[in-house]
């Protein structure tokens, strides 16, 4: 695992808790402001953050994190932006950044280039929510090589077999959706998760953080009970969008982190 | 000789499995239910009937006489898709997956669609079959499309506008594969196209190699020969991969496919992929893409919805890097020319995407000479189009 990836955990297992993770594209709603917005993530309290990279053909994305990349996208925001915003951020010690990521700009802007680009920019990992292990021969060897770490998914649908597949293909933490379905809040979290964390566990000894919906303090207190770490994407967007201006929406993104990160710490911890 | 590692999904090194993991189940339980099904005699049996009763099939081979004349000498023949119940190929591929549906146990179907010939056969076999069906189409296409929109709707199927992205194909088959990882439990994607993840380009073929298998024997009867080219447009590739599958092991017959070339491929608005694309993933499958140089996806463009889409069937792609099969751009005027003549010389008023295959043998004939035998897929009728012919043409219709 990448050793700062590694801090994140070791952190949190430290003080017993599970990890809180947030999503944000880069160049939503522009290239500096999402800087200072996934500054301000981190300084409420938010451990890692998944730094999205705007597609034109988003499908695994609900209405709310379609309009933030189609906003980013129409300002021309290119992957070069996104490595910008990696090495920007900044991130303190135990805090680390990861690229999430459709495949196809990957494979574009060459998988060893990105790897390395990445790894110079300060990022720690990539997710990749349409690629396979399957499909990933080069990818491994260049996650490998430039040092960063992997994180492919797996859902309640996923058979034993394949879980064991996926899980091993991940360097990072592992990433498990909570629903079938696509990135969205949602009132509650569905009763699949608790499941398939537990038909993870068996086939690694990395982290699991899960996915999908989360949009409250008292749904990532009860996922913080059963997982290594809880993803919250949709939500934070959601707060952008509504907010009229920059600086509320820096607010409400802050507001909104120290609630989950309190949610994270009232669960119990696994490990 | 085509697919070098079919069992995988791959077609050299295009195809494969580009989709969320949440997929992957419904994708193998899919690919079991496909394979189960070839294998059953009953399965053949039950397909082909309906193929006769009520598809209508064997669609008939007619020699295009005085259409010929404007084709170099080149004796044309033309297969009939536009025969078939529902006016198109699309039915084919649409029976298949609907009996597999059933097979499945599932009780749902969503389909995407550019003209509307796919969402109407898709309609068509939900309602023969008792099928709740869902149609995922384009803003900008259910308004070109008008009159396929209110056929699907009299046949019992839910049409959703999509208001995203660019608002035409590529963006219904967003909104339908984000229909399908939520509901994928009691819901099949019928995909109505050779494009997508493994094994929808494979599985997609089968059902239409019906049209190269009836063309193969029909034009043996006819002319004691194999003929020289087999030609059809390209959108996904689905009725230019039922047709070029009966030739595949005549390598003396030639595979043509005919792209959109829009406004000309020069202007940027055109569905070209051959001529401008790179390889890249999209829905699902890695193939020749319309993109830029970050990756992201350049919106087509072309008069016919049907063709207006930035990917391409996998296997096509495969077959373009081999060389077994080419590919070339028609322009929207190209077409439409064609269009105005087969309706003239024929009496037959061909889809707008069938008119790219006819500009194409046009020019074709010419190249090949007299005495050349070119076999084309008449893909579909053109009633849905008579809107944007009369504007192209400069009608007035009210
Ligand atoms: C009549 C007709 N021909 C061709 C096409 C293009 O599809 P494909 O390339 O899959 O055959 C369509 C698609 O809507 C169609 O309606």
């Amino acid at each position: 695992m990448n050793p700062r990836t590694a801090a994140v955990f070791e952190t949190a297992r430290h003080e017993g808790r599970a990890a809180l993770i947030g999503y944000l594209p880069a160049g939503f709603p522009t290239v500096d402001a999402s800087i200072e917005l996934i500054q301000t993530m981190f300084a409420g309290g938010v451990d890692l953050v998944e730094v999205g990279l705007p597609y034109s053909d988003p499908l695994m994305d609900g209405p709310a994190i379609q309009q933030a990349v189609e906003t980013a996208l129409a300002a021309g925001v290119t992957t070069t932006d996104v490595m910008r915003v990696v090495s920007e951020v900044a991130p303190a010690e135990n805090q680390a950044v990861v690229v999430m990521s459709y495949w196809n700009p990957i494979e574009r802007y060459g998988q060893s280039r990105f790897a390395n680009d990445l790894h110079a920019a300060g990022g720690s990992g990539v997710i990749t929510p349409d690629l396979i292990p399957e499909e990933s021969g080069e990818w491994i060897e260049a996650t490998n090589a430039a040092g960063i770490d992997r994180t492919f998914l797996v859902a309640p649908s996923s058979t034993d077999a394949r879980i064991d597949r996926v899980a091993s293909a991940c360097t990072g933490f592992v990433y498990a959706a909570s629903t079938m379905g696509v990135t969205g809040a949602r009132d509650q979290v569905s009763s699949a998760a608790p499941e398939l964390v537990a038909r993870v566990r068996p086939f690694t000894d990395a982290p699991i953080g899960v996915g999908l919906g989360v949009s409250s303090a008292r749904q990532a207190a009860d996922i913080a009970g059963y997982a290594n770490a809880v993803i919250v994407g949709s939500a934070f967007v959601r707060r952008i969008l509504d907010s009229p201006d920059i600086d509320s929406a820096k607010a409400a993104v802050r507001d909104f982190a120290a609630e989950l990160a309190a949610g994270v710490r009232a669960g119990g911890s696994l490990r | 000789m085509t697919a070098t590692e079919e069992s995988t999904g791959h077609f050299g090194p295009y195809g494969g499995r580009f989709v969320p993991e949440a997929l992957m189940a419904a994708l193998d339980e899919l690919e079991a239910a496909f394979d189960a099904a070839t294998a059953d005699p009953l399965f053949a049996h039950e397909l082909s009937e309906l193929e006769r009763d009520y598809t209508g099939r064997p669609s008939p081979l007619t020699r295009a006489r005085r259409f010929e004349e404007h084709c170099g000498g080149a004796r044309v023949y033309l297969k009939r898709e536009d025969l078939n119940h529902t006016g198109s190929h699309k039915i084919n591929n649409v029976l298949g997956q609907a009996l597999l549906t059933k097979r499945m146990g599932k009780s749902r179907i969503i389909a995407e669609t550019g003209a509307g010939q796919h969402g109407v056969a898709s309609a068509t076999a939900a309602a023969l079959m008792g099928l709740e069906c869902v149609v995922y189409m384009g803003l900008e296409d259910t308004k070109r499309q008008a009159l396929n929109v209110a056929r699907m709707e009299l046949l019992g199927a839910t049409v959703v506008p999509v208001e995203t992205g660019s608002q035409t194909l590529k963006d219904a088959i967003n909104e339908a594969m984000r229909d399908w990882v939520t509901n994928v439990n009691h819901t099949h994607y019928l995909l109505g196209t050779v494009t997508g993840p493994s094994p929808f380009p494979r599985m997609v073929r089968h059902f239409h190699s019906v049209i190269g298998t009836e063309s193969r024997k029909q034009i043996l009867e006819v002319e004691g020969r194999l003929p020289d080219a087999v030609v059809a447009c390209v959108g996904g590739g689905s009725n230019a991969m039922g047709l070029f599958s009966g030739f595949m092991d005549d390598p003396q017959v030639r595979l043509v496919g005919y792209e959109a070339g829009g406004e000309g491929v020069e202007t940027g608005k055109h569905a070209a992929r051959f001529a401008v694309g790179a390889p890249g993933v999209l829905h699902g499958a890695r193939t020749y893409v319309m993109q830029d140089e970050w990756g992201q996806t350049v919106p087509s463009h072309s008069i016919s919805a049907g063709l207006d889409y930035p990917g391409v069937g996998p296997e096509h792609a495969w077959l373009h890097d081999t060389g077994r099969a080419t590919y070339e751009p028609v322009t929207d005027a190209q077409a439409m020319e064609a269009f105005s003549l087969m309706s003239r010389t024929e009496g037959i008023i061909p889809a707008i995407e069938t008119a790219h295959a006819l500009a194409g043998a046009m020019r074709l004939g010419r190249e090949l000479g007299p005495d050349s035998v070119i076999v084309v897929n008449l893909s579909g009728r053109g009633d849905k189009d008579v809107v944007t012919a009369a504007q192209w043409f400069g009608m007035d219709i009210g």
